[in-house]
Formats: structure tokens, sequence, C-alpha cells
């Protein structure tokens, strides 16, 4: 029962994988940028709800609703006045700019608010579990994962039926030929980097109030977004999903046999997939 | 009558290498022109200039009058420029309907073009609305192509290239399609190496070669060895 | 008409000179420089050869890798277990640095080079992680604490005492110089070799292959080959740089031998700075970045804000670095790689 058990977890924590690597993953999918501060921003988007919730006392849902345009400002300024400039064939200014702003970020919360740690308090949700016959499972990592799944559900609706994804796939596929639609690729990268950057407050949410959190702890999140993406196959966020539940049920199987060992066991996993199936489990995008 | 297109003595380069030597170009509301050149010649060029694609001084393109070669592409196709570009270009990641629906996402006015008129122009769309584009025969995928640009009810319509790679009958049925096409008022232009096929559609001839417009005039009034000098060099 | 393709320029003939002359001088310092200048130098020296193998493999050969403190860290380990484990004298055990970094690239490389563009990137940064945890769990070399070099093992380093002599210093300045002048080897011998490199066929396909590596391979360029050396010789001489700081700090902990901050980041923005692509980028990235870290290194995480919007502001404004900017308006280019084609008439050829 312990193995059904540390399984249910995994699965269960794959879900925030899931929520930190879906941003990282929409960006991709449209402009075949990575964001190596996408760690550092779900950090400062934790931050942002923390500064909500200690200066209003709203619940830290509540917070979040208002922290999420603020982040998608944040988001859509970043792309139409730093990352549109460096975009193009060359992947090198894209890489090296968001190298800087990871660092730039990490040490201005540092400042900020010091390397003390944090944490989003959300009552007794924290500690209310389920009995669910087998095996109980706490509410808040089953709420994080239903929101996973949400969210991808969500963006795959939005990616397919609406006009606003329809411009998201027509630049992905050929940017030239869709500002020959009256699209301007430049808006569309910004308003999917806003959007990207909602999904990284919701991350930040479930981040902020199931563990601790400090400055410092961003380009971690960052990796293991990464492998859910690599893993679930670029461009399919299902497999994003898959991909986090992977790493997760990993780390919680190692960390049942040695505690030393739960991050070493998600690398490893990640390792083990890109070497059998180097395109990921479902890979959709060419490039 | 006020010109829709102008360009005046539009000039392009691609790094060093010039590619337009002052080109002028004049095409009337409503009118079908034809540029006609061998491959190099610059027409295309020409096409990605007046679209934005390649950006200009801003006095050598006016649409109505008005500068529009500083303009971004797709502020160009906003003032109610389309264009069905060389080699079709559909999106991959899109079902022919929506690859019509995305040439409707910016559209001008209560115009005729809608949906169901292009499936009405190209029943055969109406069939395999739910394909990817790209699945289609190169034929029907030029049909997406021009519907696509027909769904933003265009003032002027640029077909570059639309014959190209095509069999002789699937060229026929599209150009079966252009009459319809400009019933609604459109002024089209079309980039042709098929001479005799241009001649036959069109009011007005544009002959290019090296970057240069070498012969214009009237359709009607064009003699094939005029005709001849102007598209290969006076080798004679 | 005769003709000579040459990538020397009156410049570079002058820099050569000039450089030679520098190497000379850097040699007999010691004699009288000061103990803090011998240390400032070594600080200068190691971060350039950082920057100059990360300038190899990412602005010369479009591998943009975030994973290079990886083989600082496990050379700077290697180091340690042949000196505490097996008891070599610590210079030697240097080159068991550069093997440990070697050993190390060939499966990171094998996993890397599995992925595309940008993700190739955050592939490099999880090998280097796995290899922190994986030395974290390295009980006899301290685990996830670290350990320190024992004292009989410093106290007796081979030519310490030779030094120690020659120049009437106390041993521990001695040490200092014994490392300095191995820090001014490896990065003459980098410098040297990168530029021996990119000006021979080698260099020529590592430049196509970073322009674009389907067109390198259809003209008979073996990119992948190419990318192997490029990135194994790297990795190799960045483990004996990892191993040679280490050797001077006597102290290591997996955090900091593993720092993507000391390691990785600070060399990224040094070649930034610098200009990237370029062999004289890092040099002169290299003194800014010291003279930014003497003046500013005690505001902590202000400077690191700072640094990482400068490399953000260079990017943007100035996408070559300092050195292109420069370059840009002198045409100077001290250590020329790029191939200028010479017409010369018959009477003088």
């Amino acid at each position: 029962m312990i193995w059904l058990d540390t399984i249910v977890q995994g699965i269960l924590l794959g879900g925030l994988y899931a929520l930190f690597a879906a941003g990282l993953s929409l960006v991709f999918g449209i402009m075949r940028l990575v964001n190596l501060a996408h760690g550092d921003l779900i950090i400062f988007a934790a931050f942002a709800i923390l500064l909500i919730v200690g200066s209003t006392g709203l619940n830290p849902f509540l917070a979040a609703l208002l922290a999420a345009p603020v982040m998608f400002a944040v988001g859509w300024a970043l792309q139409a006045f730093v990352l549109n400039r460096v975009l193009g064939r060359d992947i090198l200014p894209p890489l090296l700019v968001t190298f800087g702003l990871s660092v730039a970020l990490q040490n201005g919360l540092l400042e900020a608010f010091s390397a003390d740690s944090q944490r989003i308090r959300a009552g007794a949700l924290e500690s209310a579990s389920i009995d669910l016959g087998p095996v109980t499972v706490g509410v808040m990592p089953l709420l994080t994962f239903a929101s996973a799944v949400g969210a991808i559900f969500l963006l795959n609706r939005l990616f397919y039926t609406t006009a606003l994804g329809r411009a998201f796939r027509a630049t992905s596929d050929d940017a030239v030929t869709a500002s020959l639609m009256g699209i301007n690729p430049r808006s569309v990268f910004a308003i999917a980097t806003g959007l990207a950057m909602v999904i990284v407050t919701l991350a930040a949410l479930y981040l902020g109030m199931r563990s601790n959190f400090d400055p410092s702890i961003g380009p971690a999140r960052l990796i293991y977004a990464f492998e859910a993406v690599i893993i679930g196959g670029l461009g399919s966020l299902w497999g994003t999903l898959l991909g986090g539940a992977i790493i997760g049920v990993a780390q919680t199987i190692g960390a049942q046999i040695n505690p030393e060992w739960q991050i070493l066991a998600g690398h490893i996993a990640f390792l083990v997939v890109l070497l059998i199936r180097p395109r990921g489990l479902f890979p959709r995008a060419v490039d | 009558m006020a010109a829709l297109l102008e360009t005046r003595g539009l000039t392009a380069q691609y790094g060093q290498f010039k590619a337009l030597f002052g080109v002028d170009l004049q095409v009337a509301p409503g009118e079908c022109v034809a540029i006609i050149g061998a491959n190099g010649a610059g027409k295309t060029t020409l096409m990605r200039s007046i679209t934005g694609v390649l950006r200009n001084a801003p006095e050598m393109i006016l649409h109505n009058g008005i500068p529009i070669g500083a303009l971004s592409a797709d502020q160009v196709m906003q003032r109610g420029i389309a264009m069905v570009p060389e080699g079709r270009r559909l999106f991959p990641s899109l079902s022919v309907e929506e690859n019509l629906l995305i040439g409707g996402q910016v559209r001008r006015g209560d115009g005729r073009w809608t949906l169901e008129a292009v499936y009405t122009l190209f029943p055969v769309l109406r069939e395999r609305r739910r394909s990817p584009g790209t699945a289609l025969s190169g034929g029907q995928q030029q049909m997406v192509a021009i519907g696509r640009a027909l769904m933003s009810n265009p003032g002027l319509l640029l077909c570059d290239e639309i014959s190209l790679g095509l069999a002789p009958v699937v060229i026929r049925d599209i150009y079966a399609a252009l009459p319809a096409i400009r019933e609604t008022g459109a002024a089209v232009v079309i980039v042709e190496q098929d001479i005799s096929r241009a001649l036959s559609v069109a009011d007005r001839i544009y002959c290019m070669m090296e970057g240069r417009v070498t012969l214009t005039g009237r359709a009607a009034d064009m003699t094939r060895d005029a005709i001849h000098a102007a598209y290969f060099g006076n080798a004679a | 008409m005769a003709h000579l393709v040459t990538t020397r320029t009156r410049a570079s003939t002058v820099a050569a000179v000039i450089a030679l002359g520098l190497v000379a001088l850097g040699l007999i310092l010691p004699a009288f420089a000061s103990r803090s200048l011998i240390q400032d130098l070594f600080f200068i020296l190691t971060m350039l050869t950082l920057a100059q193998l990360w300038n190899l493999i990412a602005g010369f050969g479009g591998m943009v890798s975030v994973g290079q403190q990886a083989f600082v860290g496990i050379g700077a380990y290697a180091m340690f277990a042949g000196v505490i484990l097996w008891g070599w004298d610590p210079v030697p055990a240097i080159l068991l640095g550069g093997l440990a970094a070697l050993l190390l690239a060939i499966p990171m490389a094998f996993f890397a080079f599995r992925l595309q563009g940008a993700y190739f990137a955050i592939g490099t940064w999880v090998i280097a992680e796995v290899t922190r945890l994986l030395v974290a769990q390295w009980k006899t070399l301290g685990g996830g604490t670290g350990t320190s070099l024992p004292r009989e093992a410093t106290s007796d380093i081979i030519g310490v005492a030779a030094i120690a002599d020659l120049f009437g210093l106390r041993d521990a300045a001695a040490r200092d110089v014994m490392a300095y002048w191995l820090a001014l080897l490896l990065a003459v011998g980098t410098m040297a070799a990168i530029h021996a490199l990119l000006r021979s066929r080698t260099g020529l396909a590592l430049a196509a292959v970073r322009d674009n590596d389907n067109a390198a391979q259809s003209v008979g360029v073996d990119a992948r080959r190419v990318k192997w050396l490029v990135f194994l010789a790297a990795a190799l001489m960045t483990g004996l740089v990892g191993a040679l700081i280490y050797v001077q700090t006597a102290r290591i902990s997996p955090d900091a031998a593993f720092s993507v901050t000391n390691w990785t980041a600070y060399v990224i923005f040094i070649a930034v700075i610098g200009g990237i692509g370029r062999l004289e980028g890092p040099v002169l990235g290299v003194l800014v970045f010291w003279a930014l870290q003497t003046a500013f290194a005690d505001y902590g995480a202000i400077y690191l804000l700072a640094l990482g919007l400068l490399a953000i502001v260079t990017m943007l404004f100035a996408p070559r670095g300092l050195w292109g900017l420069i370059a840009d308006r002198t045409g100077l280019a001290l250590f020329p790689v790029q191939r200028r084609l010479i017409l010369k008439g018959p009477s003088d050829g």
C-alpha cells in the first residue's frame, strides 16, 4: 500500500510541475523561445501574491486573481519591449537576455525580501485531506492537480477553438505569412508571454501555499518545468502533464528509498526518457 | 482617376544585392493588371515590397495617395491589400476552414466574401473543410490561398505566381474564378510567367526584366514581338 | 594575378608582439609584484580562461551551454580525490581534474546534443545539477558540506619551496605564485590553442556548423564530429581550470564548486559584455568584470542585479559587446581569425 500511496502522491506532485511547465511550453510552441528566467518569474509571482495577502489580508486565491493581470502585463511588457527585439534566427541573444534576467530577478528579490523562507498561508486548507479508500490524499495536492488539468484543458480550448488560438498556431507555423493575414506577430508573441505569466501566477499560488520558497529556488523550478516539457514532447500540453507526473512519481519513489535521492531521481527519470525517446513521448512540433 | 496603388521609383535590395531599380507602377480601382517577366526579374520582390514584408522609404509606395512604404505587413493588409503568396503558404497546423477564417480575421466592412461565398466559388473546399490545409492537392491549396486572401474583402488582391507548378486544367479552373472576384469591384494584380494567360485576363500589362519595367501598356495593344523583346532583352 | 589568403593585419602583428611582451612580463612579475596583485591576477586569468572556453563553444560553436559549472566542479573534486584518497601532490592532481571533466563531457554531450537549439542550454544545466547531486553523495569527500585539502598536502606542493627560495617569500605567498604561473600557462595556452583552432580547417567547419548545421553537412563538414571535438576539448580545459582554482582555494563544497553563478553566469557576462565570438571580447570583458567586482562586490545582491541588467542592456544595444563597439569604430582586430583575400600584382608576387 505504501507504494500505491507513493505513486498517487507523485502524480499529484506532477500537477505542480505541469503548472510550472505549461507556460514554458506555450511560449516555446509559439515563438521557439526558451525563457531561462521562467523559474524566477514563478518565484516573483509568489512574492507578488505574498505581498498582496500580507497587505490586504485577502484569501490567497483572491490575491492570485489580483496578481494575474499584473503578471500578464509584466509578461506582455517583457516580450514587447525586450524579447521581441532579440528574437531571430540566432538563439544566442534571447537565451542570454533571459539568463541575465534570471540573475537580475533572483538578486532583486533577494534585495527586496531577503533570503528568508516564506510561505503563503492558506489556513485549514494546508492540512486538510480526503480519504479515498486505499490512499489518503491532501486537499491541496488534489487541488493543484485539478488546477493543472483545468489550465491545460482551457489552454487547449483556447488554442484550437478561438481566433486568438488560430493566430497563435498560424504565427508559430509561419510568422511572415501570418503578417500577410493582418496579424502582427510581435503583438501575438506579447499576448502569448502575458498568458504564460498568468499560468505562472497559478503555479506560484500553489508553490507558495504548499511549501516554503525563497528567492534562490527559481532555477530548480525552471529545470523541473523543462524536464516535463521534454518528456511530454514539444508542443503537446497533455504530454507536459504526463511529463510532470513522471517527474513527480520518480521523485516520490526516490524519496521513499532515500530522502536525499528525491531530486536526483526526478532528473534521472528525465535522462532515461531522453535516452529512449529523444523527442519525448508525444512529439508534435516540428522545428 | 486617382490610382488605387502607385509605386514611384521603387527600389529594393537584399543586403548588397539590388533587386529593384526605380519601378513605377499604377493600379486603378477595379482594374486587373498583370506583371510578367522571367525568373529573377524582380516580380516577387515587387510584391514583397508592396505588402510590407520588405520595408521601403514611405513615399515610394502610395495607397489611395497615402504613403505606405514604411508600414509593416499587417498594417498594409489592414488597409485592404491582400496577398496570395508565392508557393501558397497555407498554415499546416490549421484546417482548410481555419486557413480561410484567419484570412478573414481582419475584415473591411460587410463585403461580399464570407466562408459561404468562398465555398460557393470553390465547392471542393467545402468537402475538405476539416482537412489540414497542407493535405490538399496543389490546385486545391491554391484555391484555399485565394479564398483566404478574399476573406478580408480586399480592395486590392495581389496574386503571386498562382499557376506555378499546377497542371493546365487546374490553372484553367483557378482562373475561372477571376471574373467573380473582379465582380466585387476589387482590383487584381497578377504576377504570371505565362504570357498568353496574362494577356487574356489582364486590362494592362507590365513586363519586368532585371529589376526594371521594360514594357507597359494595354493588354489588347501588345504585340508578340514587343513582349518578346521586353521579356528576354534585345537579344536580336 | 597572384593572391594570398591571410588572417594577418598590421594591428595583429603589433598585437602579437605586445602579447608576447605581456606574457614575458607576466612570467617575471612575481619578482616585484605584491601578493594581492598576484591574487587578483590569478582571479582574472582563471575567469578569462573560463570565458574564452565558453566563448569557444557558444560564441564560435553555437552550443550555448549553461552547464560549464559541471566541469569546474568535477575537475575540482577529482583533484581533491587525488590528493585526499590517493595521496597525490595537488599540482599533478590538477591533471586528474581535466581527465574527469573530459570523461563527464562524453555522457553530457551524448544527452545534450539530442536537444535542439535553446533546449541544449537547459539540458547542460540539468546534467550539471545531476553531477552536483551525485557528488554531494560522496561521503569520503565531505558529502553535501564539503571538505578541505589536508595541511600536509598543501604544505609541500612540488616547486613551492623553490619559488619561496627564489623570491624570498613565505610558503603561502609562494603557493600563490605557483598557482598564478599555472593560471598564466592555462590562459595563454587556451587562447593560443583557440586562435590556432579557429584559423585551421576545423575552425572553418565550426563556423559553418554554428551558422547552419544542415548546410554545413551538405558541403561535407561532419558537424557532429566538429561539435564533439570542440565540446570535449573545452570541457577538458575547464576541468583543469576548476582544479587549479580549488588548489588555490583549498576548501570545497558541492554548492560552491558547482555554482551556476560563479562558474557560468559570471563567465557568460564576461563574454557578453566584452563581445561574443571574438577572442578579444573576453579579455576586455574580464577587465571590466574585475573592475566592477572590486568596486561593487560588497553590495552583494544589488551588484548581481546590476550585472544581470548590464548583460541585458548589452545584448539589446550592443549585441557584439564592448569589443564589437570598438571594432566597428576602428576596424581593429588584434587576434584576427577572419580570412581576407589579398590580390597581388604579378611583379610583387
